[in-house]
């Protein structure tokens, strides 16, 4: 059997040394009646060739982003470079557990207070965790978190910028609460509007930058507007823009949260990667999720080790910050090896990179007949709103056709929205030439439909 | 034995009665419960701001150590007078000497009786049973 | 030289490995960009040569005990060998560069991957219904509690707010009560070490939501009258969750289904063998009956006359716990493990986890005080009742135990057991291997009557020795750059 070392013999010899008969023996405190009768409705086993194949099979059935691809949406494709994979996969780390024995652990627990301050730097705070699982339900627990500190307050006001998907979450992790969830909406220049909707009664405020629609948002007004209500302010990020654009931190937010993918984390469907969730040292008893701290050993040395650990639910059970129980430790890895590869420079050159290409693609699809830009003056980072002549899905079948993976219909995902809106995300790894094709691609709708 | 000029809470605080005000605190038991032997593993102690009224039994705080959390229980009812602010920073004191310098909080008392009190001889039992 | 240095201690201006090639674009110009948008100062991050970063992270990964080089008995936390085969897996490039949003036909082989495992794990368990959409077990657990709470305001029954849990249960059950805004009630284990089922009997009523139960249980026992507990909730309205946790023990001998379990999650990081990764990823699919699969989270796998797609949109979903599907990475290395293994494996996984568990029982529990001391599942408690006259702690056998070359045991939990050993071989390990950890264990017992210092002073062949965690909370430091 795969992966099975003990032979007939052996278990002949333990079984014996137990002072059973029978490896049934072993099982007969099931009850005879709740033990199966016949096989479980699995497929048979394969060896490891087969497994290959049937691997490469299914892989070969899927069309990857590499051949092009201007879809992000949350969810970007960087490069990687080599070192990540190299060393994230080690076995050492691969196979251990969380460092509950930090004498037996200090590799990972090193990496954590590393990957900590990196994202406490990257996000301008003064501390932060070793990760939580992705960037949507990050938001989600920094909304539970704001309840512990400002006490009693009972709305939400979430910018409709955010992505639906952390919207929905956050929507489903409140379920059981009394919090009213508000939803600001965005206004003409592509921008959150809050007006009006943050009072004495708001527990947090979350807004994304850029915010879903790739528009960048005035994070300063924003937490100040929040500040002033005693309310807590949250900023969800994507990291890699922040290699260039304001910090949260910079901007005044009491929270910062984002996912991680970008930081040298394969889209792989969506998962898994890791969150991120920084804040002031003020809150750290009401975070969630694990925390390193350095501290020393009897011999003066200095080791790293879980802190404030009577936080988390192995100890306080129902009265736990959150029910997090793992960190994604191995991609925060990925991604603590991709900040350190990166540095300040190397994270600024891939940012700026991000940027000229979608300004290189920005101007010459405005340009375009029938095709406009809405939020243009609000300025964007690396992804932006196409408003096309016909139906977003249309412009994407014909990308397609042209061998390249489109944007994003946003009317498939945003009620309301309209269904000309494509969203085009650009990163360091978009070529010119793809983005020529694309130019001509649409250019081509556009001719078919002024001619039409 | 313990002092027996107080009273005990089977959730190991103490309350002594001194006129119409209650000092609170909790039994050395208790700080050798959180930190297994090492002192230096209490941490953390959270108590209430003074103003705020405890009901009898009411969870008025926290105290933790590395890797253990207690409530702290207000034997009797009342509003908080006095909080011994010198603990939050100085954890060892419980462990030294939690009868007299390591008490917790004061009250004005509202009542000064309850069912849930214990002497110290049925305190006694109350340890005997769980060490 | 110090090779205990930090990366930021390493670092120097001008200095980095990432360096991208010549923009083929006009430069960005981040005048266009708004005003106050641009960053004021960089961030502080480490600046290191490519050669100086391996060794890092090279150096970092010895400092770490691992599956990979050592016996690693971890109770409820199932470390098992993670085959190498489905890591390379995740790597295929098929699988890593593709998008959720991309157009259904064209991540059919995603699809695929991911409807067969769901449709293996109703397979294992005998419940239908299943998502792999939840990051890890305790999101698995939160997202079932939904589930629990939208089935009953469907059938008017909102009053059902409590949550029964036993008291040798993890943590998070518990905790994920809380969150789904039910009240936990904790329920007594009996001298057998099983549910007390008086005990539960009493506080069934019309409040009822959930029995949450781990079963074989966290002292790796099975629950012999898990189908009478059942009847007894099912009796008065509520349903019963199983944390799947020791699902190791049972697969492919007996379904949860058939004990009358009404939802349940997998941890596919134990029982299916993905990496722990030093605290995950993990992920938790979530199995419940035909009757409950409305209310699972989206998006949902489902298959139609174009194939399979992702659909977003179930009326009466809980919603998403997260922000994409899956954690698709690792449903696909449990997918690998599965296909491996198929049907019989998979049993007989079952079987030699608990044939190593017994076999280990029976050596130490001369020396060691095993309180629950029949056959056992997949693990079995111990403790230091024998040795604790030298002064001797669970903690200070552990700290011995790494010493010696091994991962510790759980300690300290489950908490119904003071001073718990939780020792959990898993079937991927040899009787050899389990003789020379039998041989260790012995050889420290014998130390704790004889030279009970060695023990406290452990372990001292680590790079560091035991650390004042106090400390660490009191003074905290959680980085490096922060003053």
């Amino acid at each position: 059997m795969p992966f099975i070392q003990n032979t007939d013999a052996d278990r002949a010899e333990m079984l014996a040394a137990i002072g059973v008969r029978s490896i049934d023996e072993l099982f007969e405190q099931i009850p005879a009646d709740l033990r199966v009768k016949a096989p479980i409705d699995v497929p048979e086993g394969v060896s490891e060739n087969e497994l290959w194949a049937e691997l490469t099979e299914l892989a070969s059935w899927n069309s990857t982003t590499e051949k092009g691809s201007f879809l992000g949406a949350g969810l970007y494709r960087h490069y990687i470079p080599t070192v990540v994979d190299a060393l994230q996969g080690r076995q050492e780390f691969v196979t251990a557990y969380t460092p509950y024995q930090p004498e037996a652990s200090q590799g990972t627990l090193v990496a954590f207070f590393e990957f900590q301050s990196m994202v406490a730097e990257l996000c301008g705070m003064e501390v932060a965790n070793a990760s939580m699982y992705d960037g949507s339900s990050a938001v989600a627990e920094a909304v539970l978190m704001s309840t512990s500190i400002t006490r009693k307050r009972t709305k939400v006001v979430l910018s409709a910028g955010l992505h639906p998907h952390t919207r929905r979450t956050v929507r489903t992790y409140l379920g059981a609460t009394d919090l009213e969830v508000v939803v600001a909406p965005i206004g003409d220049d592509g921008r959150t509007d809050f007006s009006g909707l943050i009072d004495d009664r708001t527990t947090a405020v979350v807004v994304q930058s850029p915010n879903f629609f790739g528009v960048i948002e005035d994070q300063a007004a924003v937490a100040a507007e929040a500040k002033q209500a005693g309310a807590v302010s949250i900023a969800s990020v994507y990291p890699i823009a922040l290699g260039l654009l304001q910090s949260p931190g910079e901007a005044g937010f009491d929270i910062v949260v984002g996912d991680g993918q970008s930081l040298g984390v394969p889209m792989a469907m969506g998962g898994p990667s890791f969150g991120i969730f920084a804040t002031k040292n003020e809150f750290v008893r009401k975070m969630p999720g694990r925390i390193v701290g350095q501290t020393v050993d009897g011999q003066g040395r200095r080791g790293f080790a879980l802190t404030f650990q009577t936080r988390e639910q192995h100890i306080r059970r129902e009265k736990a910050t959150s029910n997090i129980c793992t960190n994604n430790a191995l991609m925060a890895l990925r991604g603590a090896i991709y900040m350190a590869a990166a540095g300040p420079e190397g994270l600024r050159e891939v940012a700026e990179h991000c940027l000229a290409k979608a300004q290189f693609a920005a101007d010459q699809l405005a340009a375009l007949p029938g095709f406009e830009l809405p939020y243009a003056a609000a300025g964007h980072f690396n992804e932006f709103v196409l408003r096309c002549p016909v139906p977003a899905r249309e412009v994407n079948r014909a990308i397609d056709a042209a061998g390249m993976i489109g944007g994003l219909a946003i009317a498939d995902h945003v009620a309301g929205a309209d269904e000309r809106d494509l969203l085009l995300a650009f990163t360091e790894l978009t070529t010119r030439e793809q983005i020529e094709r694309l130019v001509k691609t649409l250019s081509s709708l556009s001719q078919t439909v002024s001619v039409g | 034995m313990r002092p027996d000029d107080r009273k005990y809470l089977s959730s190991h605080e103490w309350i002594k009665i001194d006129g119409d005000t209650g000092i609170i605190g909790i039994t050395d038991f208790a700080v050798q419960e959180l930190c297994s032997g090492n002192e230096s593993d209490l941490v953390y102690c959270d108590l209430p701001e003074e103003g705020r009224v405890v009901e009898a039994g009411e969870t008025f705080g926290e105290i933790e150590s590395v890797k253990a959390v207690a409530d702290l229980n207000a034997p009797l009812g009342g509003e908080v007078i006095e909080v011994n602010s010198a603990i939050e920073d100085h954890l060892e004191i419980l462990a030294d000497d939690p009868w007299e310098r390591g008490w917790l909080i004061k009250i004005k008392l509202a009542a000064k009786t309850s069912d849930a009190l214990l002497d110290a001889a049925a305190y006694e039992d109350v340890v005997a049973q769980e060490a | 030289m110090n090779k205990d240095l930090l990366l930021y201690e390493k670092s120097k201006p001008g200095r980095r490995t990432l360096r991208l090639g010549a923009l083929d674009v006009p430069a960005a110009d981040t005048s266009r960009l708004p005003q106050g948008s641009l960053r004021a100062k960089p961030a502080v991050l480490p600046e290191v040569g490519e050669l100086e970063l391996v060794r890092h992270y090279v150096r970092l990964s010895k400092k770490n005990v691992s599956i990979a080089d050592s016996f690693y008995p971890l109770g409820s936390c199932t470390m098992k060998y993670n085959p190498v085969t489905n890591e390379a897996a995740a790597g295929i490039e098929g699988f890593r560069h593709v998008h959720p949003f991309q157009d259904a036909g064209r991540i059919q082989g995603a699809l695929a991957v991911w409807k067969r495992l769901e449709d293996a794990l109703a397979g294992v368990t005998g419940l239908p219904a299943v998502t792999i959409h939840p990051a890890a077990g305790a999101q698995g657990e939160l997202a079932a509690l939904l589930v629990a709470n939208a089935h009953f305001r469907a059938k008017g029954e909102s009053g059902r707010n409590v949550v029964l849990i036993p008291d040798s249960a993890h943590g998070t059950n518990p905790a994920s009560a809380a969150i789904a805004g039910l009240r936990a009630v904790t329920v007594k284990s009996g001298a057998d070490g099983l549910v007390d089922l008086a005990d539960l009997k009493a506080k069934l009523g019309d409040d009822t939501a959930v029995f949450m139960i781990t079963n074989p249980s966290t002292l790796g026992l099975f629950e012999t009258r898990i189908a009478e507990i059942c009847a007894a909730v099912h009796d008065a309205g509520g349903l019963v969750y199983m944390d799947g946790a020791n699902l190791n023990a049972i697969m492919g001998v007996a379904r949860p289904a058939d004990f009358g379990v009404d939802m349940m999650h997998i941890n596919l990081h134990k029982t299916f063998s993905t990496p722990h990764g030093g605290g995950g990823p993990g992920a938790g699919p979530i199995c419940v009956t035909e009757e409950l699969r409305r209310f699972l989270p989206s998006p949902r796998v489902v298959e139609d006359g174009n194939g399979l797609r992702l659909d977003y949109d179930a009326p009466d979903s809980i919603g998403m716990l997260r922000g994409w599907p899956g954690n698709f990475g690792v449903v696909l290395r449990a997918f690998a493990y599965i296909r491996r293994l198929g049907r019989e494996g998979i049993r007989r996984a079952a079987e030699n986890a608990v044939l190593n568990a017994n076999y280990l029982r029976v050596k130490l529990n001369k020396t060691y005080h095993v309180p629950f001391d029949r056959l056992c599942m997949h693990e079995f408690v111990c403790n230091t009742r024998h040795q604790r006259q030298h002064g001797v702690h669970a903690v200070d056998i552990a700290k011995r135990l790494i010493d010696m070359g091994h991962h510790p045991m759980t300690i300290y939990f489950p908490l119904v057991v003071s001073e718990a050993m939780m020792i959990e071989p898993t079937e991927t390990e040899c009787k050899e291997t389990l003789d020379a950890f039998v041989d260790d264990m012995l050889q420290i017992a014998k130390e704790c009557a004889e030279e009970p210092d060695k023990l406290h002073a452990a372990p001292v062949t680590t790079p560091v020795g035991r650390l004042d965690e106090g400390r660490a909370v009191k003074d905290p430091v959680l980085c490096y750059t922060c003053g």
